[in-house]
């Protein structure tokens, strides 16, 4: 069986489509949610897809933290449950305090549309538990305000406690430590700046997100290859 | 009471800041010699019920802590602006 994720969808969001059209055609089972639930005791894992919420109005995710289905979030990703933020989702995460630091204007101030390379940094987190540290991943960046930043302290215990979970293999953004994606401290919270989602059919350019995309959908990947 | 209060978020200094960057970059192209440490922040203006200043101003400080700011790359600024209304 697989997971039942659950894709959030707060006003303005824009990726939550490919997010289900990934994960369903993996084989998982996903369905929108709005903003304003206040549960997620049917759902096996949750997903904040890219886009910006809310306008992005003040700062991306912002106001969005504020939305009823954040504090539905907190319980879940305290509780153990998988949560997986992409892009804006990863901002919103940051935001809400469920991962540290900041997402911050691009380094050049350029906003970024391009596939890139990244590694996978840590295999600890939900997202990476099937793909070995090391591997690299084509992936698509699709952002203005994908500059990691974090307080010097906040950045030892990252790297100490084997918290960053992918890097950037040539850094596009300007972000601390090449950091394009990290986990909370127990590794069922992820956030990242590239789209998983938008690499799981050879036919867009790359399949290298399957195997992100599987863990979240809660298939193996010999289930999936079989 | 009405107040008004004007807050100024503001990157912390040790955030590079590429908006401020690139104003500074510009300058010289428009004439302007001499300019140098340019940063670009917000500023937001509101106004707060409150029974007096004091209070308008813990408001204030309030709301651009919570929301307006974030605290891992920002600082808020505010001041009180005025009374706008009092009971007559």
């Amino acid at each position: 069986m697989s997971n039942r994720v659950a894709v959030v969808v707060f006003p303005g969001t824009n990726c939550e489509h490919d997010v289900v059209r990934a994960l369903v055609g993996l084989g998982g089972q996903a369905e929108l949610i709005w903003h304003d639930q206040a549960s997620l005791d049917t759902y096996d894992s949750v997903v904040l897809p890219g886009g910006f919420a809310h306008g992005d109005y003040l700062r991306p995710g912002a106001i969005a933290r504020f939305s009823p289905v954040m504090a539905a979030i907190e319980r879940f990703a305290a509780s153990g449950g998988p949560v997986l933020g992409i892009c804006n989702g990863f901002q919103v995460l940051t935001e809400a305090g469920l991962l540290p630091g900041a997402l911050h204007k691009n380094r050049g101030l350029r906003f970024l549309c391009e596939t890139v390379e990244v590694e996978v940094a840590s295999a600890r987190s939900v997202l990476t538990s099937q793909v070995e540290t090391g591997t690299r991943l084509m992936l698509p960046i699709n952002h203005f305000e994908g500059c990691y930043t974090c307080d010097a302290s906040t950045l030892q215990m990252l790297i100490a406690e084997e918290r960053i979970v992918l890097r950037y293999v040539e850094n596009p953004n300007g972000s601390i430590e090449s950091i394009a994606g990290i986990s909370n401290a127990a590794g069922n919270v992820v956030g990242l700046m590239p789209h998983p989602e938008r690499a799981c059919d050879p036919l867009t350019g790359s399949n290298d997100g399957s195997a992100l995309m599987q863990a979240i959908a809660g298939i193996s990947q010999m289930a999936a290859k079989s | 009471m009405k107040y008004e209060v004007l807050v100024e978020v503001r990157l912390h200094d040790d955030i590079a800041d590429p908006a401020g960057a690139t104003v500074e970059r510009a300058l010289p192209a428009l004439g302007f010699a001499g300019v140098e440490g340019v940063r670009v922040g917000k500023a937001v203006r509101f106004k707060v019920e409150a029974p007096g200043p004091e209070d308008a101003l813990l408001r204030a400080e309030e709301v651009a802590n919570r929301l307006l700011a974030n605290p891992v790359i920002e600082s808020a600024g505010v001041r009180l602006l005025g009374l706008l209304e009092a009971p007559s």
